[in-house]
């Protein structure tokens, strides 16, 4: 998928830098919680529905209760 | 003294059976509580079901070996679509509620009890589904998800539980209770992409806290499906009705996240007891309940206000803060028996971390929260992409969320902190609560599954040969706990020693 690689590529991974929290403390867990994402964004590439369209189309429920 | 708050969640759960052109939700759902059933039979492991035994008599089970051990060689393999409704020995019950598979929960004593227990269902859910697939045709699986909303208008409800005194006048409950159903879907949200507000484009809501929110169209009433009311009036105990009410609550979402379970069912006991003791100080009525309910989901930046009939004006998080205020003072002055003191303790220590959290940077939550958890994943992956908030990718995530199949959930990969082990809510699949009726019931159809023919909330219902059914009623839930009927089952071999035990 050329596409999501060019994205990554591109991907602002420093961006919250500029904005940094006050503490350190608190950034670093923000960079290792952005970490964390990106790293969650590459995995689930591959469980996710492969028509995400018809995926949500047919999904129809009759109501309950 | 408020009373024990014993609980419950009952959650319906959607289900798609891929593989086939067109599927019957009803006939999916019987397929696979039968399949889980029929599984648990095969294994022998004393934990099947009782063969005779239905929910209120509703139906039998035909064929099958009165000892509770069927003839294994017997079983082949066979699609029943017949209603189910049958009641598990960890003291659940796992039936077709219209047309979706249901589970509820045994009576807890607390929060965790529920967590557990729900937990434990999520489970029974996922063996079901895989008997299921054994069962069906190469290429054909019914798949169940624990959410609330098909994002097409039609909802399927998780509802909660609370025992309460009948004496508290019910004007009373109202008010409060709606002050929290309200304000708590800060943090007991599942989150949803888009808007299902009848009239309203699905996409002028990029994403919401809540579910269920679009769904409530009323403040007060008996209803469940059409016209939902906020708090709900079924009146319908289960147990001693001069002496108790079953708080029957219809508008939280099914969560993934436990620790969301563990504070929505955690914060609305200790909320009730307060009401039970006249502990809570200030009454907080919205001018527009239902239009509130919906803003609050809405408003994912958490600071909107509101106004209340004294004229003042607040956000759902004052109203949490207040809350917690009011709980912890409670908790000094009653302390916190009426939702198990050491749970108690915990929920107001959680209770306050996300509360601080959602005031100072949601997304610090993603670990705690489903909603913060879904939209910080679904933001990730749009900014990544370049997507609106419309884009179908970001609907299908919203609903894969919630696909409790290990290998495709999202939920699951999200890093949510864990309140149970995988060990206990194994256990708990089988075993029941120890500390409320449920451990009776339970234990009762362990023993001697052959010889219950019913089981309800309320009453259990033994056949001991040529003498006439005997039903043991079982009206005050925080009876036939271990500590009460532990050493009398232990010393009966029979039934009828039981009965006559117990004097029925």
């Amino acid at each position: 998928m050329p596409e999501r690689e060019q994205i990554k590529k591109t991907a602002p991974a420093r961006q919250d830098a500029e904005e940094v929290a006050e503490t350190p403390a608190t950034s670093e867990k923000g960079e290792a919680l952005k970490a964390e994402l990106d790293d969650l964004l590459d995995e689930i590439d591959d469980v996710l529905e492969t028509n995400a369209e018809e995926f949500v189309k047919s999904y129809v429920q009759k109501g309950g209760e | 003294m408020a009373v024990a708050k014993i609980c419950g969640i009952e959650t319906e759960y959607g289900i798609v059976q891929r593989g086939v052109p067109e599927s019957n939700p009803i006939s999916a759902s019987s397929l696979l509580i039968n399949a889980y059933i029929t599984e648990l039979a095969r294994r022998g492991t004393g934990y099947g079901p009782a063969p005779k035994a239905a929910w209120d008599f509703e139906d039998e089970s035909p064929g099958n070996d009165a000892r509770g051990m069927p003839n294994v060689g017997s079983l082949a393999p066979e699609i029943e679509t017949h209603l189910v409704n049958a009641v598990l020995t960890n003291g659940a019950r796992y039936y077709v509620d219209h047309a979706h598979p249901e589970i509820s929960t045994p009576e807890c004593r607390d929060a965790m009890g529920v967590v557990l227990w729900d937990t434990a269902a999520e489970r029974i859910l996922v063996e079901s589904m895989a008997a299921a697939r054994a069962l069906l045709p190469e290429g054909q699986e019914i798949v169940v998800y624990k959410n609330n909303s098909d994002g097409k208008g039609n909802s399927y409800g998780c509802h909660e539980n609370y025992l309460m005194d009948r004496q508290v006048p019910f004007g009373q409950v109202v008010v409060h209770a709606m002050a929290h159903f309200i304000s708590r879907q800060i943090f007991v949200g599942a989150g949803k992409v888009g808007t299902e507000m009848p009239g309203a484009r699905r996409d002028e809501v990029p994403f919401q806290l809540t579910q269920r929110a679009d769904f409530f169209e009323e403040e007060v009433g008996l209803e469940t499906t059409l016209k939902r009311p906020i708090v709900n009036t079924r009146d319908e105990p289960h147990s001693d009705a001069q002496k108790y009410r079953r708080l029957h609550v219809i508008c939280g979402d099914a969560n993934r996240s436990e620790v969301a379970t563990f504070l929505k069912v955690g914060t609305t006991a200790i909320v009730l007891a307060m009401v039970e003791d006249q502990a809570l100080p200030r009454e907080f009525v919205f001018v527009s309940p239902v239009a509130a309910m919906r803003a609050v989901s809405v408003d994912v930046d958490l600071q909107r206000t509101y106004e209340l009939v004294d004229g003042s004006r607040v956000r759902a998080l004052d109203i949490q803060w207040e809350l917690l205020g009011a709980a912890r003072a409670y908790a000094d002055s009653h302390g916190l028996d009426a939702v198990g003191a050491e749970t108690g303790a915990i929920v107001l220590q959680r209770w306050e971390e996300v509360l601080t959290g959602l005031e100072r940077d949601p997304m610090s939550l993603a670990h705690q929260l489903d909603w913060v958890a879904k939209y910080r994943l679904l933001d990730a992956y749009r900014e990544r992409h370049g997507l609106d908030w419309s884009d179908a990718r970001l609907a299908a995530m919203d609903l894969q969320y919630h696909d409790i199949r290990p290998e495709r959930s999202l939920a699951d990969r999200v890093g949510l902190e864990r309140l149970t082990t995988d060990a206990e809510a194994v256990r708990a699949m089988v075993e029941p609560p120890t500390d409320t009726r449920a451990y009776f019931r339970g234990k009762c159809l362990q023993r001697w599954p052959g010889d219950i023919v019913a089981a309800n909330w309320d009453s259990l219902v033994f056949d001991v040969g040529q003498e006439p059914l005997r039903r043991v009623p079982m009206m005050e839930p925080s009876r036939g706990t271990v500590d009460h009927v532990g050493r009398l089952l232990e010393a009966c071999e029979t039934p009828a020693q039981l009965l006559e035990q117990l004097g029925s």
